[in-house]
């Protein structure tokens, strides 16, 4: 019963639009922004080879129609932030964008996943009703929206930080300072702060332990009035601080302008208010503005099944970074349910592979140079995620064998060193990588991690 | 309850900086504002400079010596520019790395240094007299390994057999043009690289200290690391001992119409890379400071300690090998290969320890993180 007086709460629609216009124009700013970086490019039309999510190996590149699929990304958020054909817009610019999160992972960033899953969830709600030209269109135009509606992107965001926090409690994190206390330091050309604050132990420390606290806690100094606007300078001064400090591209911008959400509707009416007074020369041009709005109290009730596959993925979202524990070993080590769980930032780790490729029968034996087939940036990525190491085994396996080596059999001498740890083996070298098989069970050839983490 | 959450959080956060202050630890770098310029000055003034200058007039004999060969070709004067190509052959072995400046910008190793020479290329110039020996084609038919060529592998049996090629052979006087030109290109180039250093680029080389990849320390390092990991493991040892193919591969170590200096050779890059990595003063035994100093300063002794005995053991293996290491790849391979493992070994701490305790931007990589 609480449940079904929940779902038929309401609030006004103008938070969710601001979310859309927010979201859209970002999300196209992004996909200008990358294009312009030449990464498209680089990242997936030049290289040989492309590692590929587990189950999602029949995810193609395409060449040079990377770039339409780029621009069909660009035009959908654009769509999506003016509201037209919203729907259509929202569920395009899902599958293209996850399309090309999936066609290689090195360029693996939580930020990325956070974007999909987020237009994955905007698929299923009303973001249109109002101040769209899809409202326009319709002249229809609602001013409420069932209020999980919203709340569902709250939660949503509110896992991408509080998750991000509980990650931080471990013992490297708030008991070595690491790898704050690696990465810091080499800000030094960085004005004032650099050859202070930057080079101080306790400010590696305090860093730390603030960010753990900031994660864990600014979901919920957002949600409660009273702490709400403090909570949001803080929101703009960590990622604006984070971005000063590290090469994060747009995701602290996402982050600040998603936050908005946590506003109340009225902070939302007068944003559009706003948005409304600067497009008016446009509004004039345009559209012929004694367009009739049918205004609307609400819009229908939603079906039980939206509601479901909705409450669904919440869910999910909020099981699937446990997964790790079903692991044995450490998980900065092995990384075994270490991506899609919200570990920003988290680890320093490095790692160096040397391939070999020997023949079974004669044991005559060559090493590879990776730089053949992989760019500096797959081979930066390959050298310490056990995934990618197997992946390219397989690759390099197959490759020779094509090339008509015999009995082919790949061996890697890997070492990893993690969060300033002296580096150590990684991967067992006496083991034929091309005889191991992807799957989701421990992998038994990492070797050991000689040390221990303590915490979550 | 807002308030008490605050307090809880000031407290919490004024505590672990207090008492975090007497918290060293030992895996934790330590302070990093350390001065990369003086490094900078160090390796300029004392190591990069004077091997080039070193080079350059290593580079005049040689020139010199030629001249006279050119004008009287016999054994006497074939053995004095002989001694004079090996002298500055020893002394390249320290300006390799360097490709920072100057020496990046006319692509100044890929004209002094490409081996296997190609033979055919060098030949077909010669009976052509027509080359442009700047030209990217002709990368693997200039430098020391093109002189090697010239000077040892002209004939198959005896001495005598080269010298013809200098005196009665048809093409004998474009065979001398040739020596020359390759010679003059040798000591221009090295010259032009020397003359920015000491008019402009140490200005600029020393104050280039940020943390970008563009900045004169982190290009150095990576040309430091690739260097060891390519110009010595893989070029010197690796590629000839069949590391990187089905079956050893001779006909690929460095000086191989010599046969005698491929071992000396390796040993000088692997003092050179040692003694860069120490911040040694060239040709003497100061050192001051270096990357080795770096890692002190991030309380990495125990990192700079290892890497240096990794530097030993390799020694000690390379010693072991043959003079010719194309004769001790066909007599007993497994020595060389041993003398790979040993120096893949510092290729890891060099490449992963040292980078990461440095923190340095790699400037290969363009791509956001998160």
């Amino acid at each position: 019963m609480e449940i079904n007086a929940y779902l038929n709460r309401k609030v006004s629609s103008s938070s969710l639009v601001v979310f859309r216009i927010g979201f859209g124009i970002m999300m196209c700013l992004s996909i200008v922004r990358f294009w312009l970086k030449g990464w498209i490019e680089t990242l997936y039309i030049s290289p040989k080879f492309h590692f590929k999510y587990f189950g999602f190996e029949w995810v193609k590149t395409i060449g040079d129609y990377t770039y339409l699929l780029f621009l069909l990304c660009g035009i959908s958020a654009f769509f999506v932030a003016i509201g037209y054909k919203y729907r259509l817009s929202i569920v395009m610019f899902f599958l293209s964008f996850t399309y090309i999160e999936l066609m290689d992972k090195t360029t693996y960033l939580n930020h990325y996943y956070f974007i999909s899953i987020t237009s994955f969830l905007m698929c299923f709600l009303p973001a249109n009703v109002s101040f769209s030209i899809d409202a326009i269109i319709a002249k229809k135009e609602y001013k409420k929206v069932p209020k999980w509606t919203v709340d569902s992107l709250k939660l949503v965001l509110g896992i991408v930080y509080f998750y991000a926090g509980l990650a931080k409690i471990n013992s490297d994190w708030l008991y070595k300072a690491m790898p704050l206390k690696i990465w810091l330091p080499s800000k030094y050309d960085l004005p004032i702060l650099g050859e202070t604050l930057m080079q101080e132990n306790w400010f590696h420390f305090a860093m730390s332990w603030s960010g753990m606290l900031y994660d864990l806690l600014i979901p919920f100094l957002l949600l409660y009035k009273r702490t709400r606007i403090l909570a949001f300078v803080l929101v703009v001064f960590f990622h604006v601080f984070t971005r000063v400090l590290f090469p994060i591209g747009m995701f602290p911008y996402i982050m600040i302008i998603g936050a908005i959400i946590f506003f109340d509707s009225e902070f939302h009416n007068k944003i559009i208010t706003i948005i409304k007074k600067l497009l008016k020369p446009i509004n004039n041009l345009l559209l012929t503005s004694n367009i009739s709005v049918n205004r609307k109290k609400a819009i229908k009730p939603y079906k039980k099944s939206i509601v479901f596959i909705v409450g669904l993925f919440l869910v999910f979202q909020l099981l699937f970074p446990w997964r790790y524990l079903l692991y044995p070993g450490e998980l900065f080590w092995t990384e075994e349910g270490y991506r899609f769980s919200w570990r920003v930032m988290l680890m320093e780790k490095m790692g160096i592979a040397n391939f070999k490729i020997v023949d079974a029968e004669t044991k005559k034996f060559f090493y590879v140079d990776n730089s053949d087939f992989l760019t500096p940036l797959q081979e930066k990525q390959m050298s310490f995620q056990p995934d990618f190491i197997l992946e390219y085994a397989h690759f390099l396996g197959n490759h020779f064998t094509k090339q008509g080596y015999e009995n082919v059999q790949v061996f890697v001498d890997c070492y990893v060193a993690l969060n300033g740890r002296l580096s150590q083996p990684f991967i067992d070298k006496e083991v034929n990588l091309y005889k191991e098989k992807e799957l989701f069970k421990h992998k038994q050839w990492i070797l050991p991690f000689n040390d221990e983490i303590k915490g979550l | 309850m807002v308030k008490r959450f605050f307090t809880v959080i000031i407290v919490l956060i004024l505590g672990v900086s207090c008492s975090s202050s007497s918290d060293d630890s030992p895996e934790g770098g330590g302070k990093d504002n350390f001065d990369r310029g003086v490094v900078l000055i160090n390796l300029a003034d004392n190591i990069i400079i004077p091997s080039l200058q070193d080079l350059n007039s290593k580079l005049e004999d040689l020139n010199s010596k030629k001249d006279i060969f050119i004008a009287t070709p016999n054994q006497e004067n074939l053995d004095n520019l002989r001694t004079s190509w090996l002298a500055a052959y020893k002394v390249w072995q320290y300006v390799e790395m360097h490709n920072i400046g100057k020496a990046e910008e006319i692509l100044y190793y890929f004209q002094m240094n490409i081996y296997p020479t190609n033979t055919a290329d060098i030949e077909e110039n010669i009976s052509s007299g027509n080359y442009d020996l700047t030209h990217v084609n002709n990368n693997d038919a200039v430098g020391f390994p093109a002189l090697d060529y010239m000077l040892y592998g002209l004939g198959v049996n005896d001495d005598a057999e080269i010298l013809v090629k200098y005196t009665t052979n048809a093409d004998a006087a474009n065979y001398k043009t040739y020596l020359s030109d390759v010679v003059v290109q040798m000591k221009n180039l090295t010259e032009t690289v020397l003359n920015d250093w000491t008019s402009s680029y140490r200005t600029t080389f020393i104050g280039s200290t940020s943390n970008t990849a563009s900045s004169a320390y982190n290009k150095l390092v990576n040309d430091f690391i690739f260097y060891y990991e390519k110009g010595l493991r893989a070029n010197k040892i690796g590629t000839p001992a069949g590391n990187f193919s089905t079956n050893p591969l001779p006909d690929r170590v460095e000086a191989l119409y010599n046969k005698e200096a491929s071992k000396v050779l390796a040993l000088e890059a692997l003092k050179a890379t040692q003694d860069f990595f120490n911040g040694k003063k060239y040709n003497g035994n100061t050192e001051d400071k270096g990357y080795n100093s770096h890692l002190q300063s991030l309380n990495k002794e125990n990192l700079g300690n290892l890497v240096n005995s990794q530097f030993n053991t390799a020694r000690q293996k390379i010693n072991d090998l043959e003079d010719s290491f194309y004769n001790q790849i066909n007599t007993d391979n497994t020595k060389v290969t041993q003398a790979y493992d040993a120096l893949q070994l510092n290729v890891v701490s060099l490449k992963v320890d040292m980078l990461q305790a440095f923190n340095i931007s790699v400037d290969y990589v363009d791509a956001d993180g998160d």
